[in-house]
């Protein structure tokens, strides 16, 4: 899966109701690679009671972000798909600049950023934020 | 769709109460709002938002310590409220009602204040279907104080398995703390038969009332309940009240919980004694204001044709069973006998978090988790559920809405 945000954008502004904007996120969530079962361990797992989400992120070489994540709800791995699209190759520096509610009000989307503790997708964003902010220069738990 | 069956009319007409909630009224996602998670927190009506508003308008001051008139007023409104409570329990005495913050504190009151007086090896009986607010409470004074605590399990329908009740109860019994309704699937405990089975072995009886003041008629002494707790917001009332009930009796036996103004009688640094129940266990300045709202939703219900409402709300129950087992794919995770206002339901493949989202953008308000009941999930086999629950404002287009967006979900995933 390749796509950048600027093309989800464009895409999700053609859709005329939720329904088709929903069948396209979990499209997008269809298209997501697989996570590793090894990597799904209760480290990786993010807090949230009302679906599973589980994340791994680490720098390459040329300091962009790499991350791979999983849910077993499928609308939460369209919502991953969008992450991945928005964060995925990034630097720290546009990570921690991203106005990430911006983007996800114009996807219509954003009532999925509320920080509600059962949101574990919202725990996501951040523990990426997180990863972004903090010192470590390498692979996360 | 199948059509839901029709439900017999009677002088309730919930179309009608339903615009005494003027939440109610408002619109989610291009439609009017269909609230089917009253068992998680219940909508409010005005009245009750009247009497809270009326209290800071006209005569707002501190209870119980106040000479002049406003505290006077706001005191006498304060224990009305009590009042009201214990008349809506069949409390004995108004001095039996407790005010705490909701019915986790509540519980957690009789854990530390019973708890004190318990010793190693003595045991506490819990069941599947409690809440966790009926759990970790009890689990801390397993840690604190040794107790050990026994699981009464369900059957397949998802009652309470009475034998396996009955097996646990020995000498050793100290307490059995059951919910009285289940938050989750809404099975309706036999609450008086539990009670005389634990008093047949000296054990106190302790009832999780949060849902089952809300959709049936309780009263504690013909129940034989020694602590009864519900959670104020459940019941149409604010957030921020709960109640325990306990016969002073038995409360001035037990040790204070948290400690402070109001619940003392004489203070010095080498002596303190505390006042009689309730207000040995009301520390610090109470929630007056939340007490008189819940004061107030008691009177909006008595108003009420109650036994009408009730059977609405089970026939609603059943009326959205139906109405889902139409759909291919459904399971219900309720079958027992006695139960009322709630469906817990699942979507084969369809994971519930998913259903939740596409019933939110159809309007529709229904709780997806694990209802905090993970012990329970366990059991189930499941990491989570949907679940719709019905109260006094809810009408059989709720339902049909219910059931247009669990097929709309289905279309979506499947």
């Amino acid at each position: 899966m390749n796509i950048s945000i600027d093309e989800l954008v464009d895409n999700f502004a053609l859709f005329e109701d939720w329904e088709e904007r929903y069948r396209y996120l979990i499209d997008l969530g269809g298209q997501l690679p697989p996570m590793e079962e090894a990597l799904k361990t209760p480290a990786s797992k993010v807090q949230g009671c009302m679906s599973q989400v589980w994340l791994v992120t680490g720098w390459n070489d040329a300091g962009q972000l790499t991350m791979r994540a999983d849910s077993d709800a499928q609308i939460v791995r369209g919502l991953i798909a969008v992450l991945t699209a928005l964060f995925a190759g990034q630097s720290r520096a546009e990570i921690l600049a991203a106005d990430i509610n911006a983007v996800f009000a114009k996807l219509g989307l954003d009532q999925h950023l509320s920080p509600n503790r059962r949101n574990g997708f919202y725990a996501m964003v951040d523990r990426i934020r997180q990863f972004a902010a903090s010192d470590a220069t390498a692979g996360t738990a | 769709m199948t059509k839901p069956a029709a439900i017999p009319l009677t002088s309730y007409a919930p179309a009608v109460v339903r615009g005494d909630f003027p939440a109610l009224a408002q619109s989610v996602n291009g439609r009017e709002v269909c609230y089917l998670d009253s068992a998680n927190s219940a909508q409010k009506p005005l009245y009750v938002m009247a009497a809270m508003d009326q209290v800071m308008t006209t005569h707002y001051a501190n209870v119980h310590r106040a000479v002049y008139s406003f505290g006077a007023e706001t005191t006498v409104a304060y224990e009305g409220a009590r009042a009201k409570v214990a008349r809506f329990l069949n409390a004995a005495h108004a001095g039996d009602i407790i005010f705490t913050r909701n019915a986790t504190e509540a519980i957690n009151l009789v854990a530390h204040s019973l708890g004190a007086q318990l010793q190693p090896g003595d045991e506490i009986i819990l069941s599947d279907l409690e809440h966790h607010a009926n759990i970790v409470p009890w689990y801390q004074l397993v840690q604190r104080k040794g107790v050990v605590l026994r699981v009464v399990p369900i059957t397949e329908t998802g009652a309470l398995d009475m034998a396996a009740y009955q097996a646990l109860l020995s000498n050793k019994t100290k307490l059995v703390a059951l919910t009285h309704m289940s938050n989750a699937l809404g099975t309706i405990n036999d609450a008086t038969a539990i009670a005389k089975a634990a008093h047949a072995v000296g054990a106190y009886v302790l009832f999780d009332g949060s849902q089952a003041v809300v959709h049936q008629a309780v009263d504690v002494q013909a129940i034989g309940a020694d602590f009864y707790v519900f959670t104020g917001h459940k019941l149409y009332g604010p957030t921020g009240i709960g109640v325990l009930y306990g016969r002073r009796d038995l409360m001035n036996s037990l040790p204070p919980f948290l400690g402070g103004g109001e619940m003392i009688d004489t203070v010095a640094f080498d002596a303190i004694t505390f006042k009689e129940s309730p207000y040995r266990f009301e520390a610090g300045t109470p929630p007056i204001i939340e007490a008189i709202g819940l004061g107030a939703a008691i009177d909006y219900l008595n108003v009420q044709d109650l036994p009408a409402v009730q059977a609405h709300e089970k026939a609603l129950m059943g009326a959205a069973e139906e109405c889902l087992l139409a759909i291919p794919g459904v399971k219900l995770y309720s079958r027992a006998p006695a139960r009322s206002a709630i469906v817990n339901f699942g979507l084969e493949g369809v994971h519930p978090h998913d259903i939740a989202t596409i019933l939110d953008q159809m309007g529709v308000a229904v709780r997806a988790g694990h209802h905090c009941c993970q012990p329970l999930m366990s059991k189930l086999g499941v990491s989570a559920t949907v679940r719709a629950s019905f109260g006094i404002y809810n009408t059989i287009e709720d339902v049909e809405r219910l059931g247009e967006a669990v097929q709309k979900a289905r279309k979506i995933f499947t």
